[in-house]
């Protein structure tokens, strides 16, 4: 075990996955020598050549096209897209082509080598260009699977199992966490398994549920919530697409409560997809409506950017409104 | 002098602009419309054999689309794509290949599979979407592929192939394998991003890639006075700092030469080859179009006398290869077959409803198993899951 934070976790299961398997690459703007704008991909050209880590010209397209190519030639592309706010030039790319390469072909070819990385999220004074989250485009994507973890022990666990998984996967990491996040984490090869969601606090009387960043305030908000006496249940959902209805469900039927909390803004935000699936099946045992405490629906703003983050102090309010609906 | 941003640096002392026009590139020509060879051309080291195969290929493909059009609008199929007056450009390039090269086509080079050895019965299980077509039923006419055969599966979006082609390029160089990827692509789709990401990007990373265009004066209705004012495609790539070729596309000689000699130079120096084939699209844009509300008659006529089949046939009775007699037999025979295939694929049944949720993953997730439940479920109760 050794103290990381979640870019050296990120960092070392890069080197660990290349080291295990030769048709694992690793490229994008400025990731070779560099090694990145974040340090992500730090050392691995010196370790494994320029062939297998390197600087691709400046065009996401591009990047995501290629790495589509690579991984139906069978290798494991792991693409870098410097900010999530870039990836939309990418975006046919990911999700007319590198989500339906199998289906479409009856499996006679497949990109499930692909993984693409991409910083995501806000509070870190980037305005609207270096602050977005844009996992809910992607997860009304069939054929990919999101990804998104909270530290560096599930960053570099679910990073190693996106990139032996038979499927693409879009796995976006907190920025605003790349540095903050600190933790002590197994050196060794692991994996953490994808489309589970982790049960991060126990609880009785309401469900919280987010994913990434977010589970900081989550857990923040749970801390100010016990000292009146709320018992939450917090969990990470971690998979996006899929995601693990199961342990969600299980846990509203328990708590007859739910607040979900996402950055991104809020109509048409992947809360929403929740909120309907557990009132689906959960609707005798809810108690109250499932809260949604999200980033307003607005682009990013930068002198506000604290009012537009769903912090903790947003979150208890719901959470209080919520136990006393 | 390079400095560090690539250009090479002369210096002048006044304003010169370089003229968009300041580049003509030739077109290579190696036979006349009547046949025979121009002086000082000679054809390409290619056997009775194999041009004879790369003539059935040609004419297979413009039967196989005159039979199948017809069945489309007979409503047997529902969307067909016709790549008349092109067989010569999509056959004799593929002709030039190994067959560990890839393919990565866009949809109008029907004549690259057949060649390939894509049978008439997949292109038929393909057309009528039947349990039998390699794709299951998926996707749109006209999108074939096929793994065995080193030719990727075509999709709807233009251009999204060419970096595509560059990155699968990129894993042939990096397993060490003696093959490229050609990657065909027409005139209007080089006006995507993504050609311009990719070839870029082949340059750069040096991959073993073909870059094949097909320039054949439109792309549906726009012609391509109003797709590009440069001097072509070809141009373009003298601007991404690799090696071009234009080349007449409706003489197979001259496009056979062309790859041939374009695989054996990156073979060996591993960087991209842009061609640049130029014919006409004597058919419509597909079966959903109609010409005639965009270009006239008699610029057709004027492209059909210079059919490149009926060129390349007069070549090979120069030669003494090819009989009418074995000609006219010959084209008999294949149309008997193409109408047996499609009689054959008509019969065969649709994918069964269960492969609806099949191959969106690797395993059906959760989710998609309760979808299929509840398909089946609806399904069943109006009469059975078919």
């Amino acid at each position: 075990m050794k103290q990381m934070n979640l870019l050296q976790a990120v960092n070392q299961a890069l080197h660990l996955a290349m080291e295990r398997d030769d048709g694992v690459l690793c490229f994008g703007e400025d990731v070779g020598h560099f090694g990145g704008v974040f340090r992500a991909t730090s050392g691995l050209q010196d370790k494994f050549g320029e062939a297998r880590c390197f600087n691709t010209p400046l065009t996401e397209q591009g990047i995501a096209g290629f790495a589509n190519g690579l991984a139906a030639k069978g290798l494991k592309p792991v693409a870098e897209i410097q900010f999530a706010d870039y990836i939309f030039p990418a975006f046919d790319q990911l999700v007319n082509e590198t989500a339906k390469f199998r289906y479409r072909s009856g499996n006679e070819f497949n990109v499930g080598g692909l993984v693409v990385r991409a910083p995501y999220g806000g509070g870190i004074a980037g305005g609207h260009y270096h602050s977005q989250s844009p996992e809910a485009y992607f997860v009304h994507t069939p054929g990919l699977r999101v990804v998104i973890p909270r530290g560096p022990v599930q960053a570099k666990g679910l990073l190693l199992a996106a990139i032996d998984c038979p499927d693409p996967v879009i796995f976006f990491e907190p920025k605003r966490l790349y540095r903050a996040a600190v933790a002590e984490v197994d050196e060794g090869y692991y994996q953490l398994p994808l489309d589970r969601a982790e049960i991060v606090r126990k609880g009785r009387d309401i469900t919280l549920l987010g994913w990434g960043a977010q589970l900081e305030y989550l857990l923040k908000a749970a801390d100010m919530a016990e000292k009146e006496g709320i018992s939450c249940e917090v969990i990470d959902l971690q998979s996006l697409l899929p995601w693990d209805e199961e342990t969600v469900v299980n846990s509203v039927l328990k708590t007859g409560r739910l607040l979900i909390s996402h950055e991104a803004p809020l109509t048409g935000g992947v809360g929403a997809e929740i909120a309907a699936t557990v009132q689906e099946r959960c609707f005798l045992y809810l108690e109250s409506p499932v809260a949604r405490v999200c980033g307003p629906d607005t682009p990013f703003p930068l002198a506000l950017e604290k009012h537009y983050m769903p912090d903790e102090h947003k979150i208890f309010d719901a959470l209080e409104a919520t136990i006393h609906f | 002098m390079t400095n560090p941003n690539n250009a090479t640096i002369s210096l002048m002392h006044r304003v010169r602009f370089v003229d968009g026009h300041g580049l003509t590139i030739p077109t290579f020509r190696l036979l006349k419309d009547d046949g025979q060879l121009y002086a000082g051309a000679s054809a390409p080291d290619i056997g009775k054999e194999q041009a004879l195969a790369m003539y059935h290929s040609m004419v297979a493909t413009r039967l196989l689309d005159e039979r199948m059009l017809a069945a489309q609008r007979q409503g047997r199929i529902s969307f067909y794509l016709q790549s008349l007056g092109e067989e010569a450009q999509a056959v004799a390039s593929a002709a030039a290949l190994a067959p560990q090269d890839m393919i990565m086509a866009q949809y109008r080079e029907q004549g690259a599979l057949l060649h390939r050895g894509f049978t008439l019965e997949q292109f038929m299980n393909q057309l009528f979407s039947n349990e039998r077509d390699l794709g299951k039923g998926r996707q749109m006419p006209v999108h074939y592929g096929s793994r065995e055969l080193n030719v990727m599966t075509i999709s709807s979006p233009l251009a999204t192939q060419i970096p595509q082609a560059t990155g699968f390029a990129y894993g042939q160089r990096l397993a060490g394998e003696e093959a490229v990827t050609l990657c065909y692509f027409g005139e209007g789709a080089a006006s995507e991003g993504d050609f311009h990401a990719g070839v870029n990007m082949a340059a750069v990373l040096k991959t073993p890639v073909i870059f094949f265009c097909r320039n054949n004066g439109y792309a549906i209705s726009t012609p391509a006075s109003e797709q590009f004012v440069g001097d072509g495609i070809a141009s373009r790539a003298v601007g991404y700092g690799i090696r071009t070729l234009r080349v007449d596309g409706a003489d197979a000689l001259a496009v056979y030469e062309a790859t041939l000699q374009a695989r054996q130079l990156m073979l060996k120096e591993s960087q991209p080859v842009l061609i640049e084939a130029m014919s006409y699209r004597l058919g419509a844009h597909s079966s959903s179009d109609d010409p005639s509300g965009y270009r006239s008659k008699a610029e057709e006529e004027r492209w059909r006398k210079r059919d490149p089949i009926g060129r390349y046939r007069r070549w090979l009775q120069h030669q003494g290869w090819l009989s009418e007699d074995e000609d006219r037999r010959q084209q008999d025979a294949l149309r008997r077959h193409i109408l047996e295939a499609m009689k054959q694929a008509e019969q065969v049944p649709k994918p069964p409803l269960d492969s609806l949720i099949e191959d969106v993953y690797g395993e059906p997730p959760a989710h998609l198993q309760r979808q299929l439940k509840q398909l089946k479920a609806s399904a069943n109760k109006r009469g059975g899951a078919q």
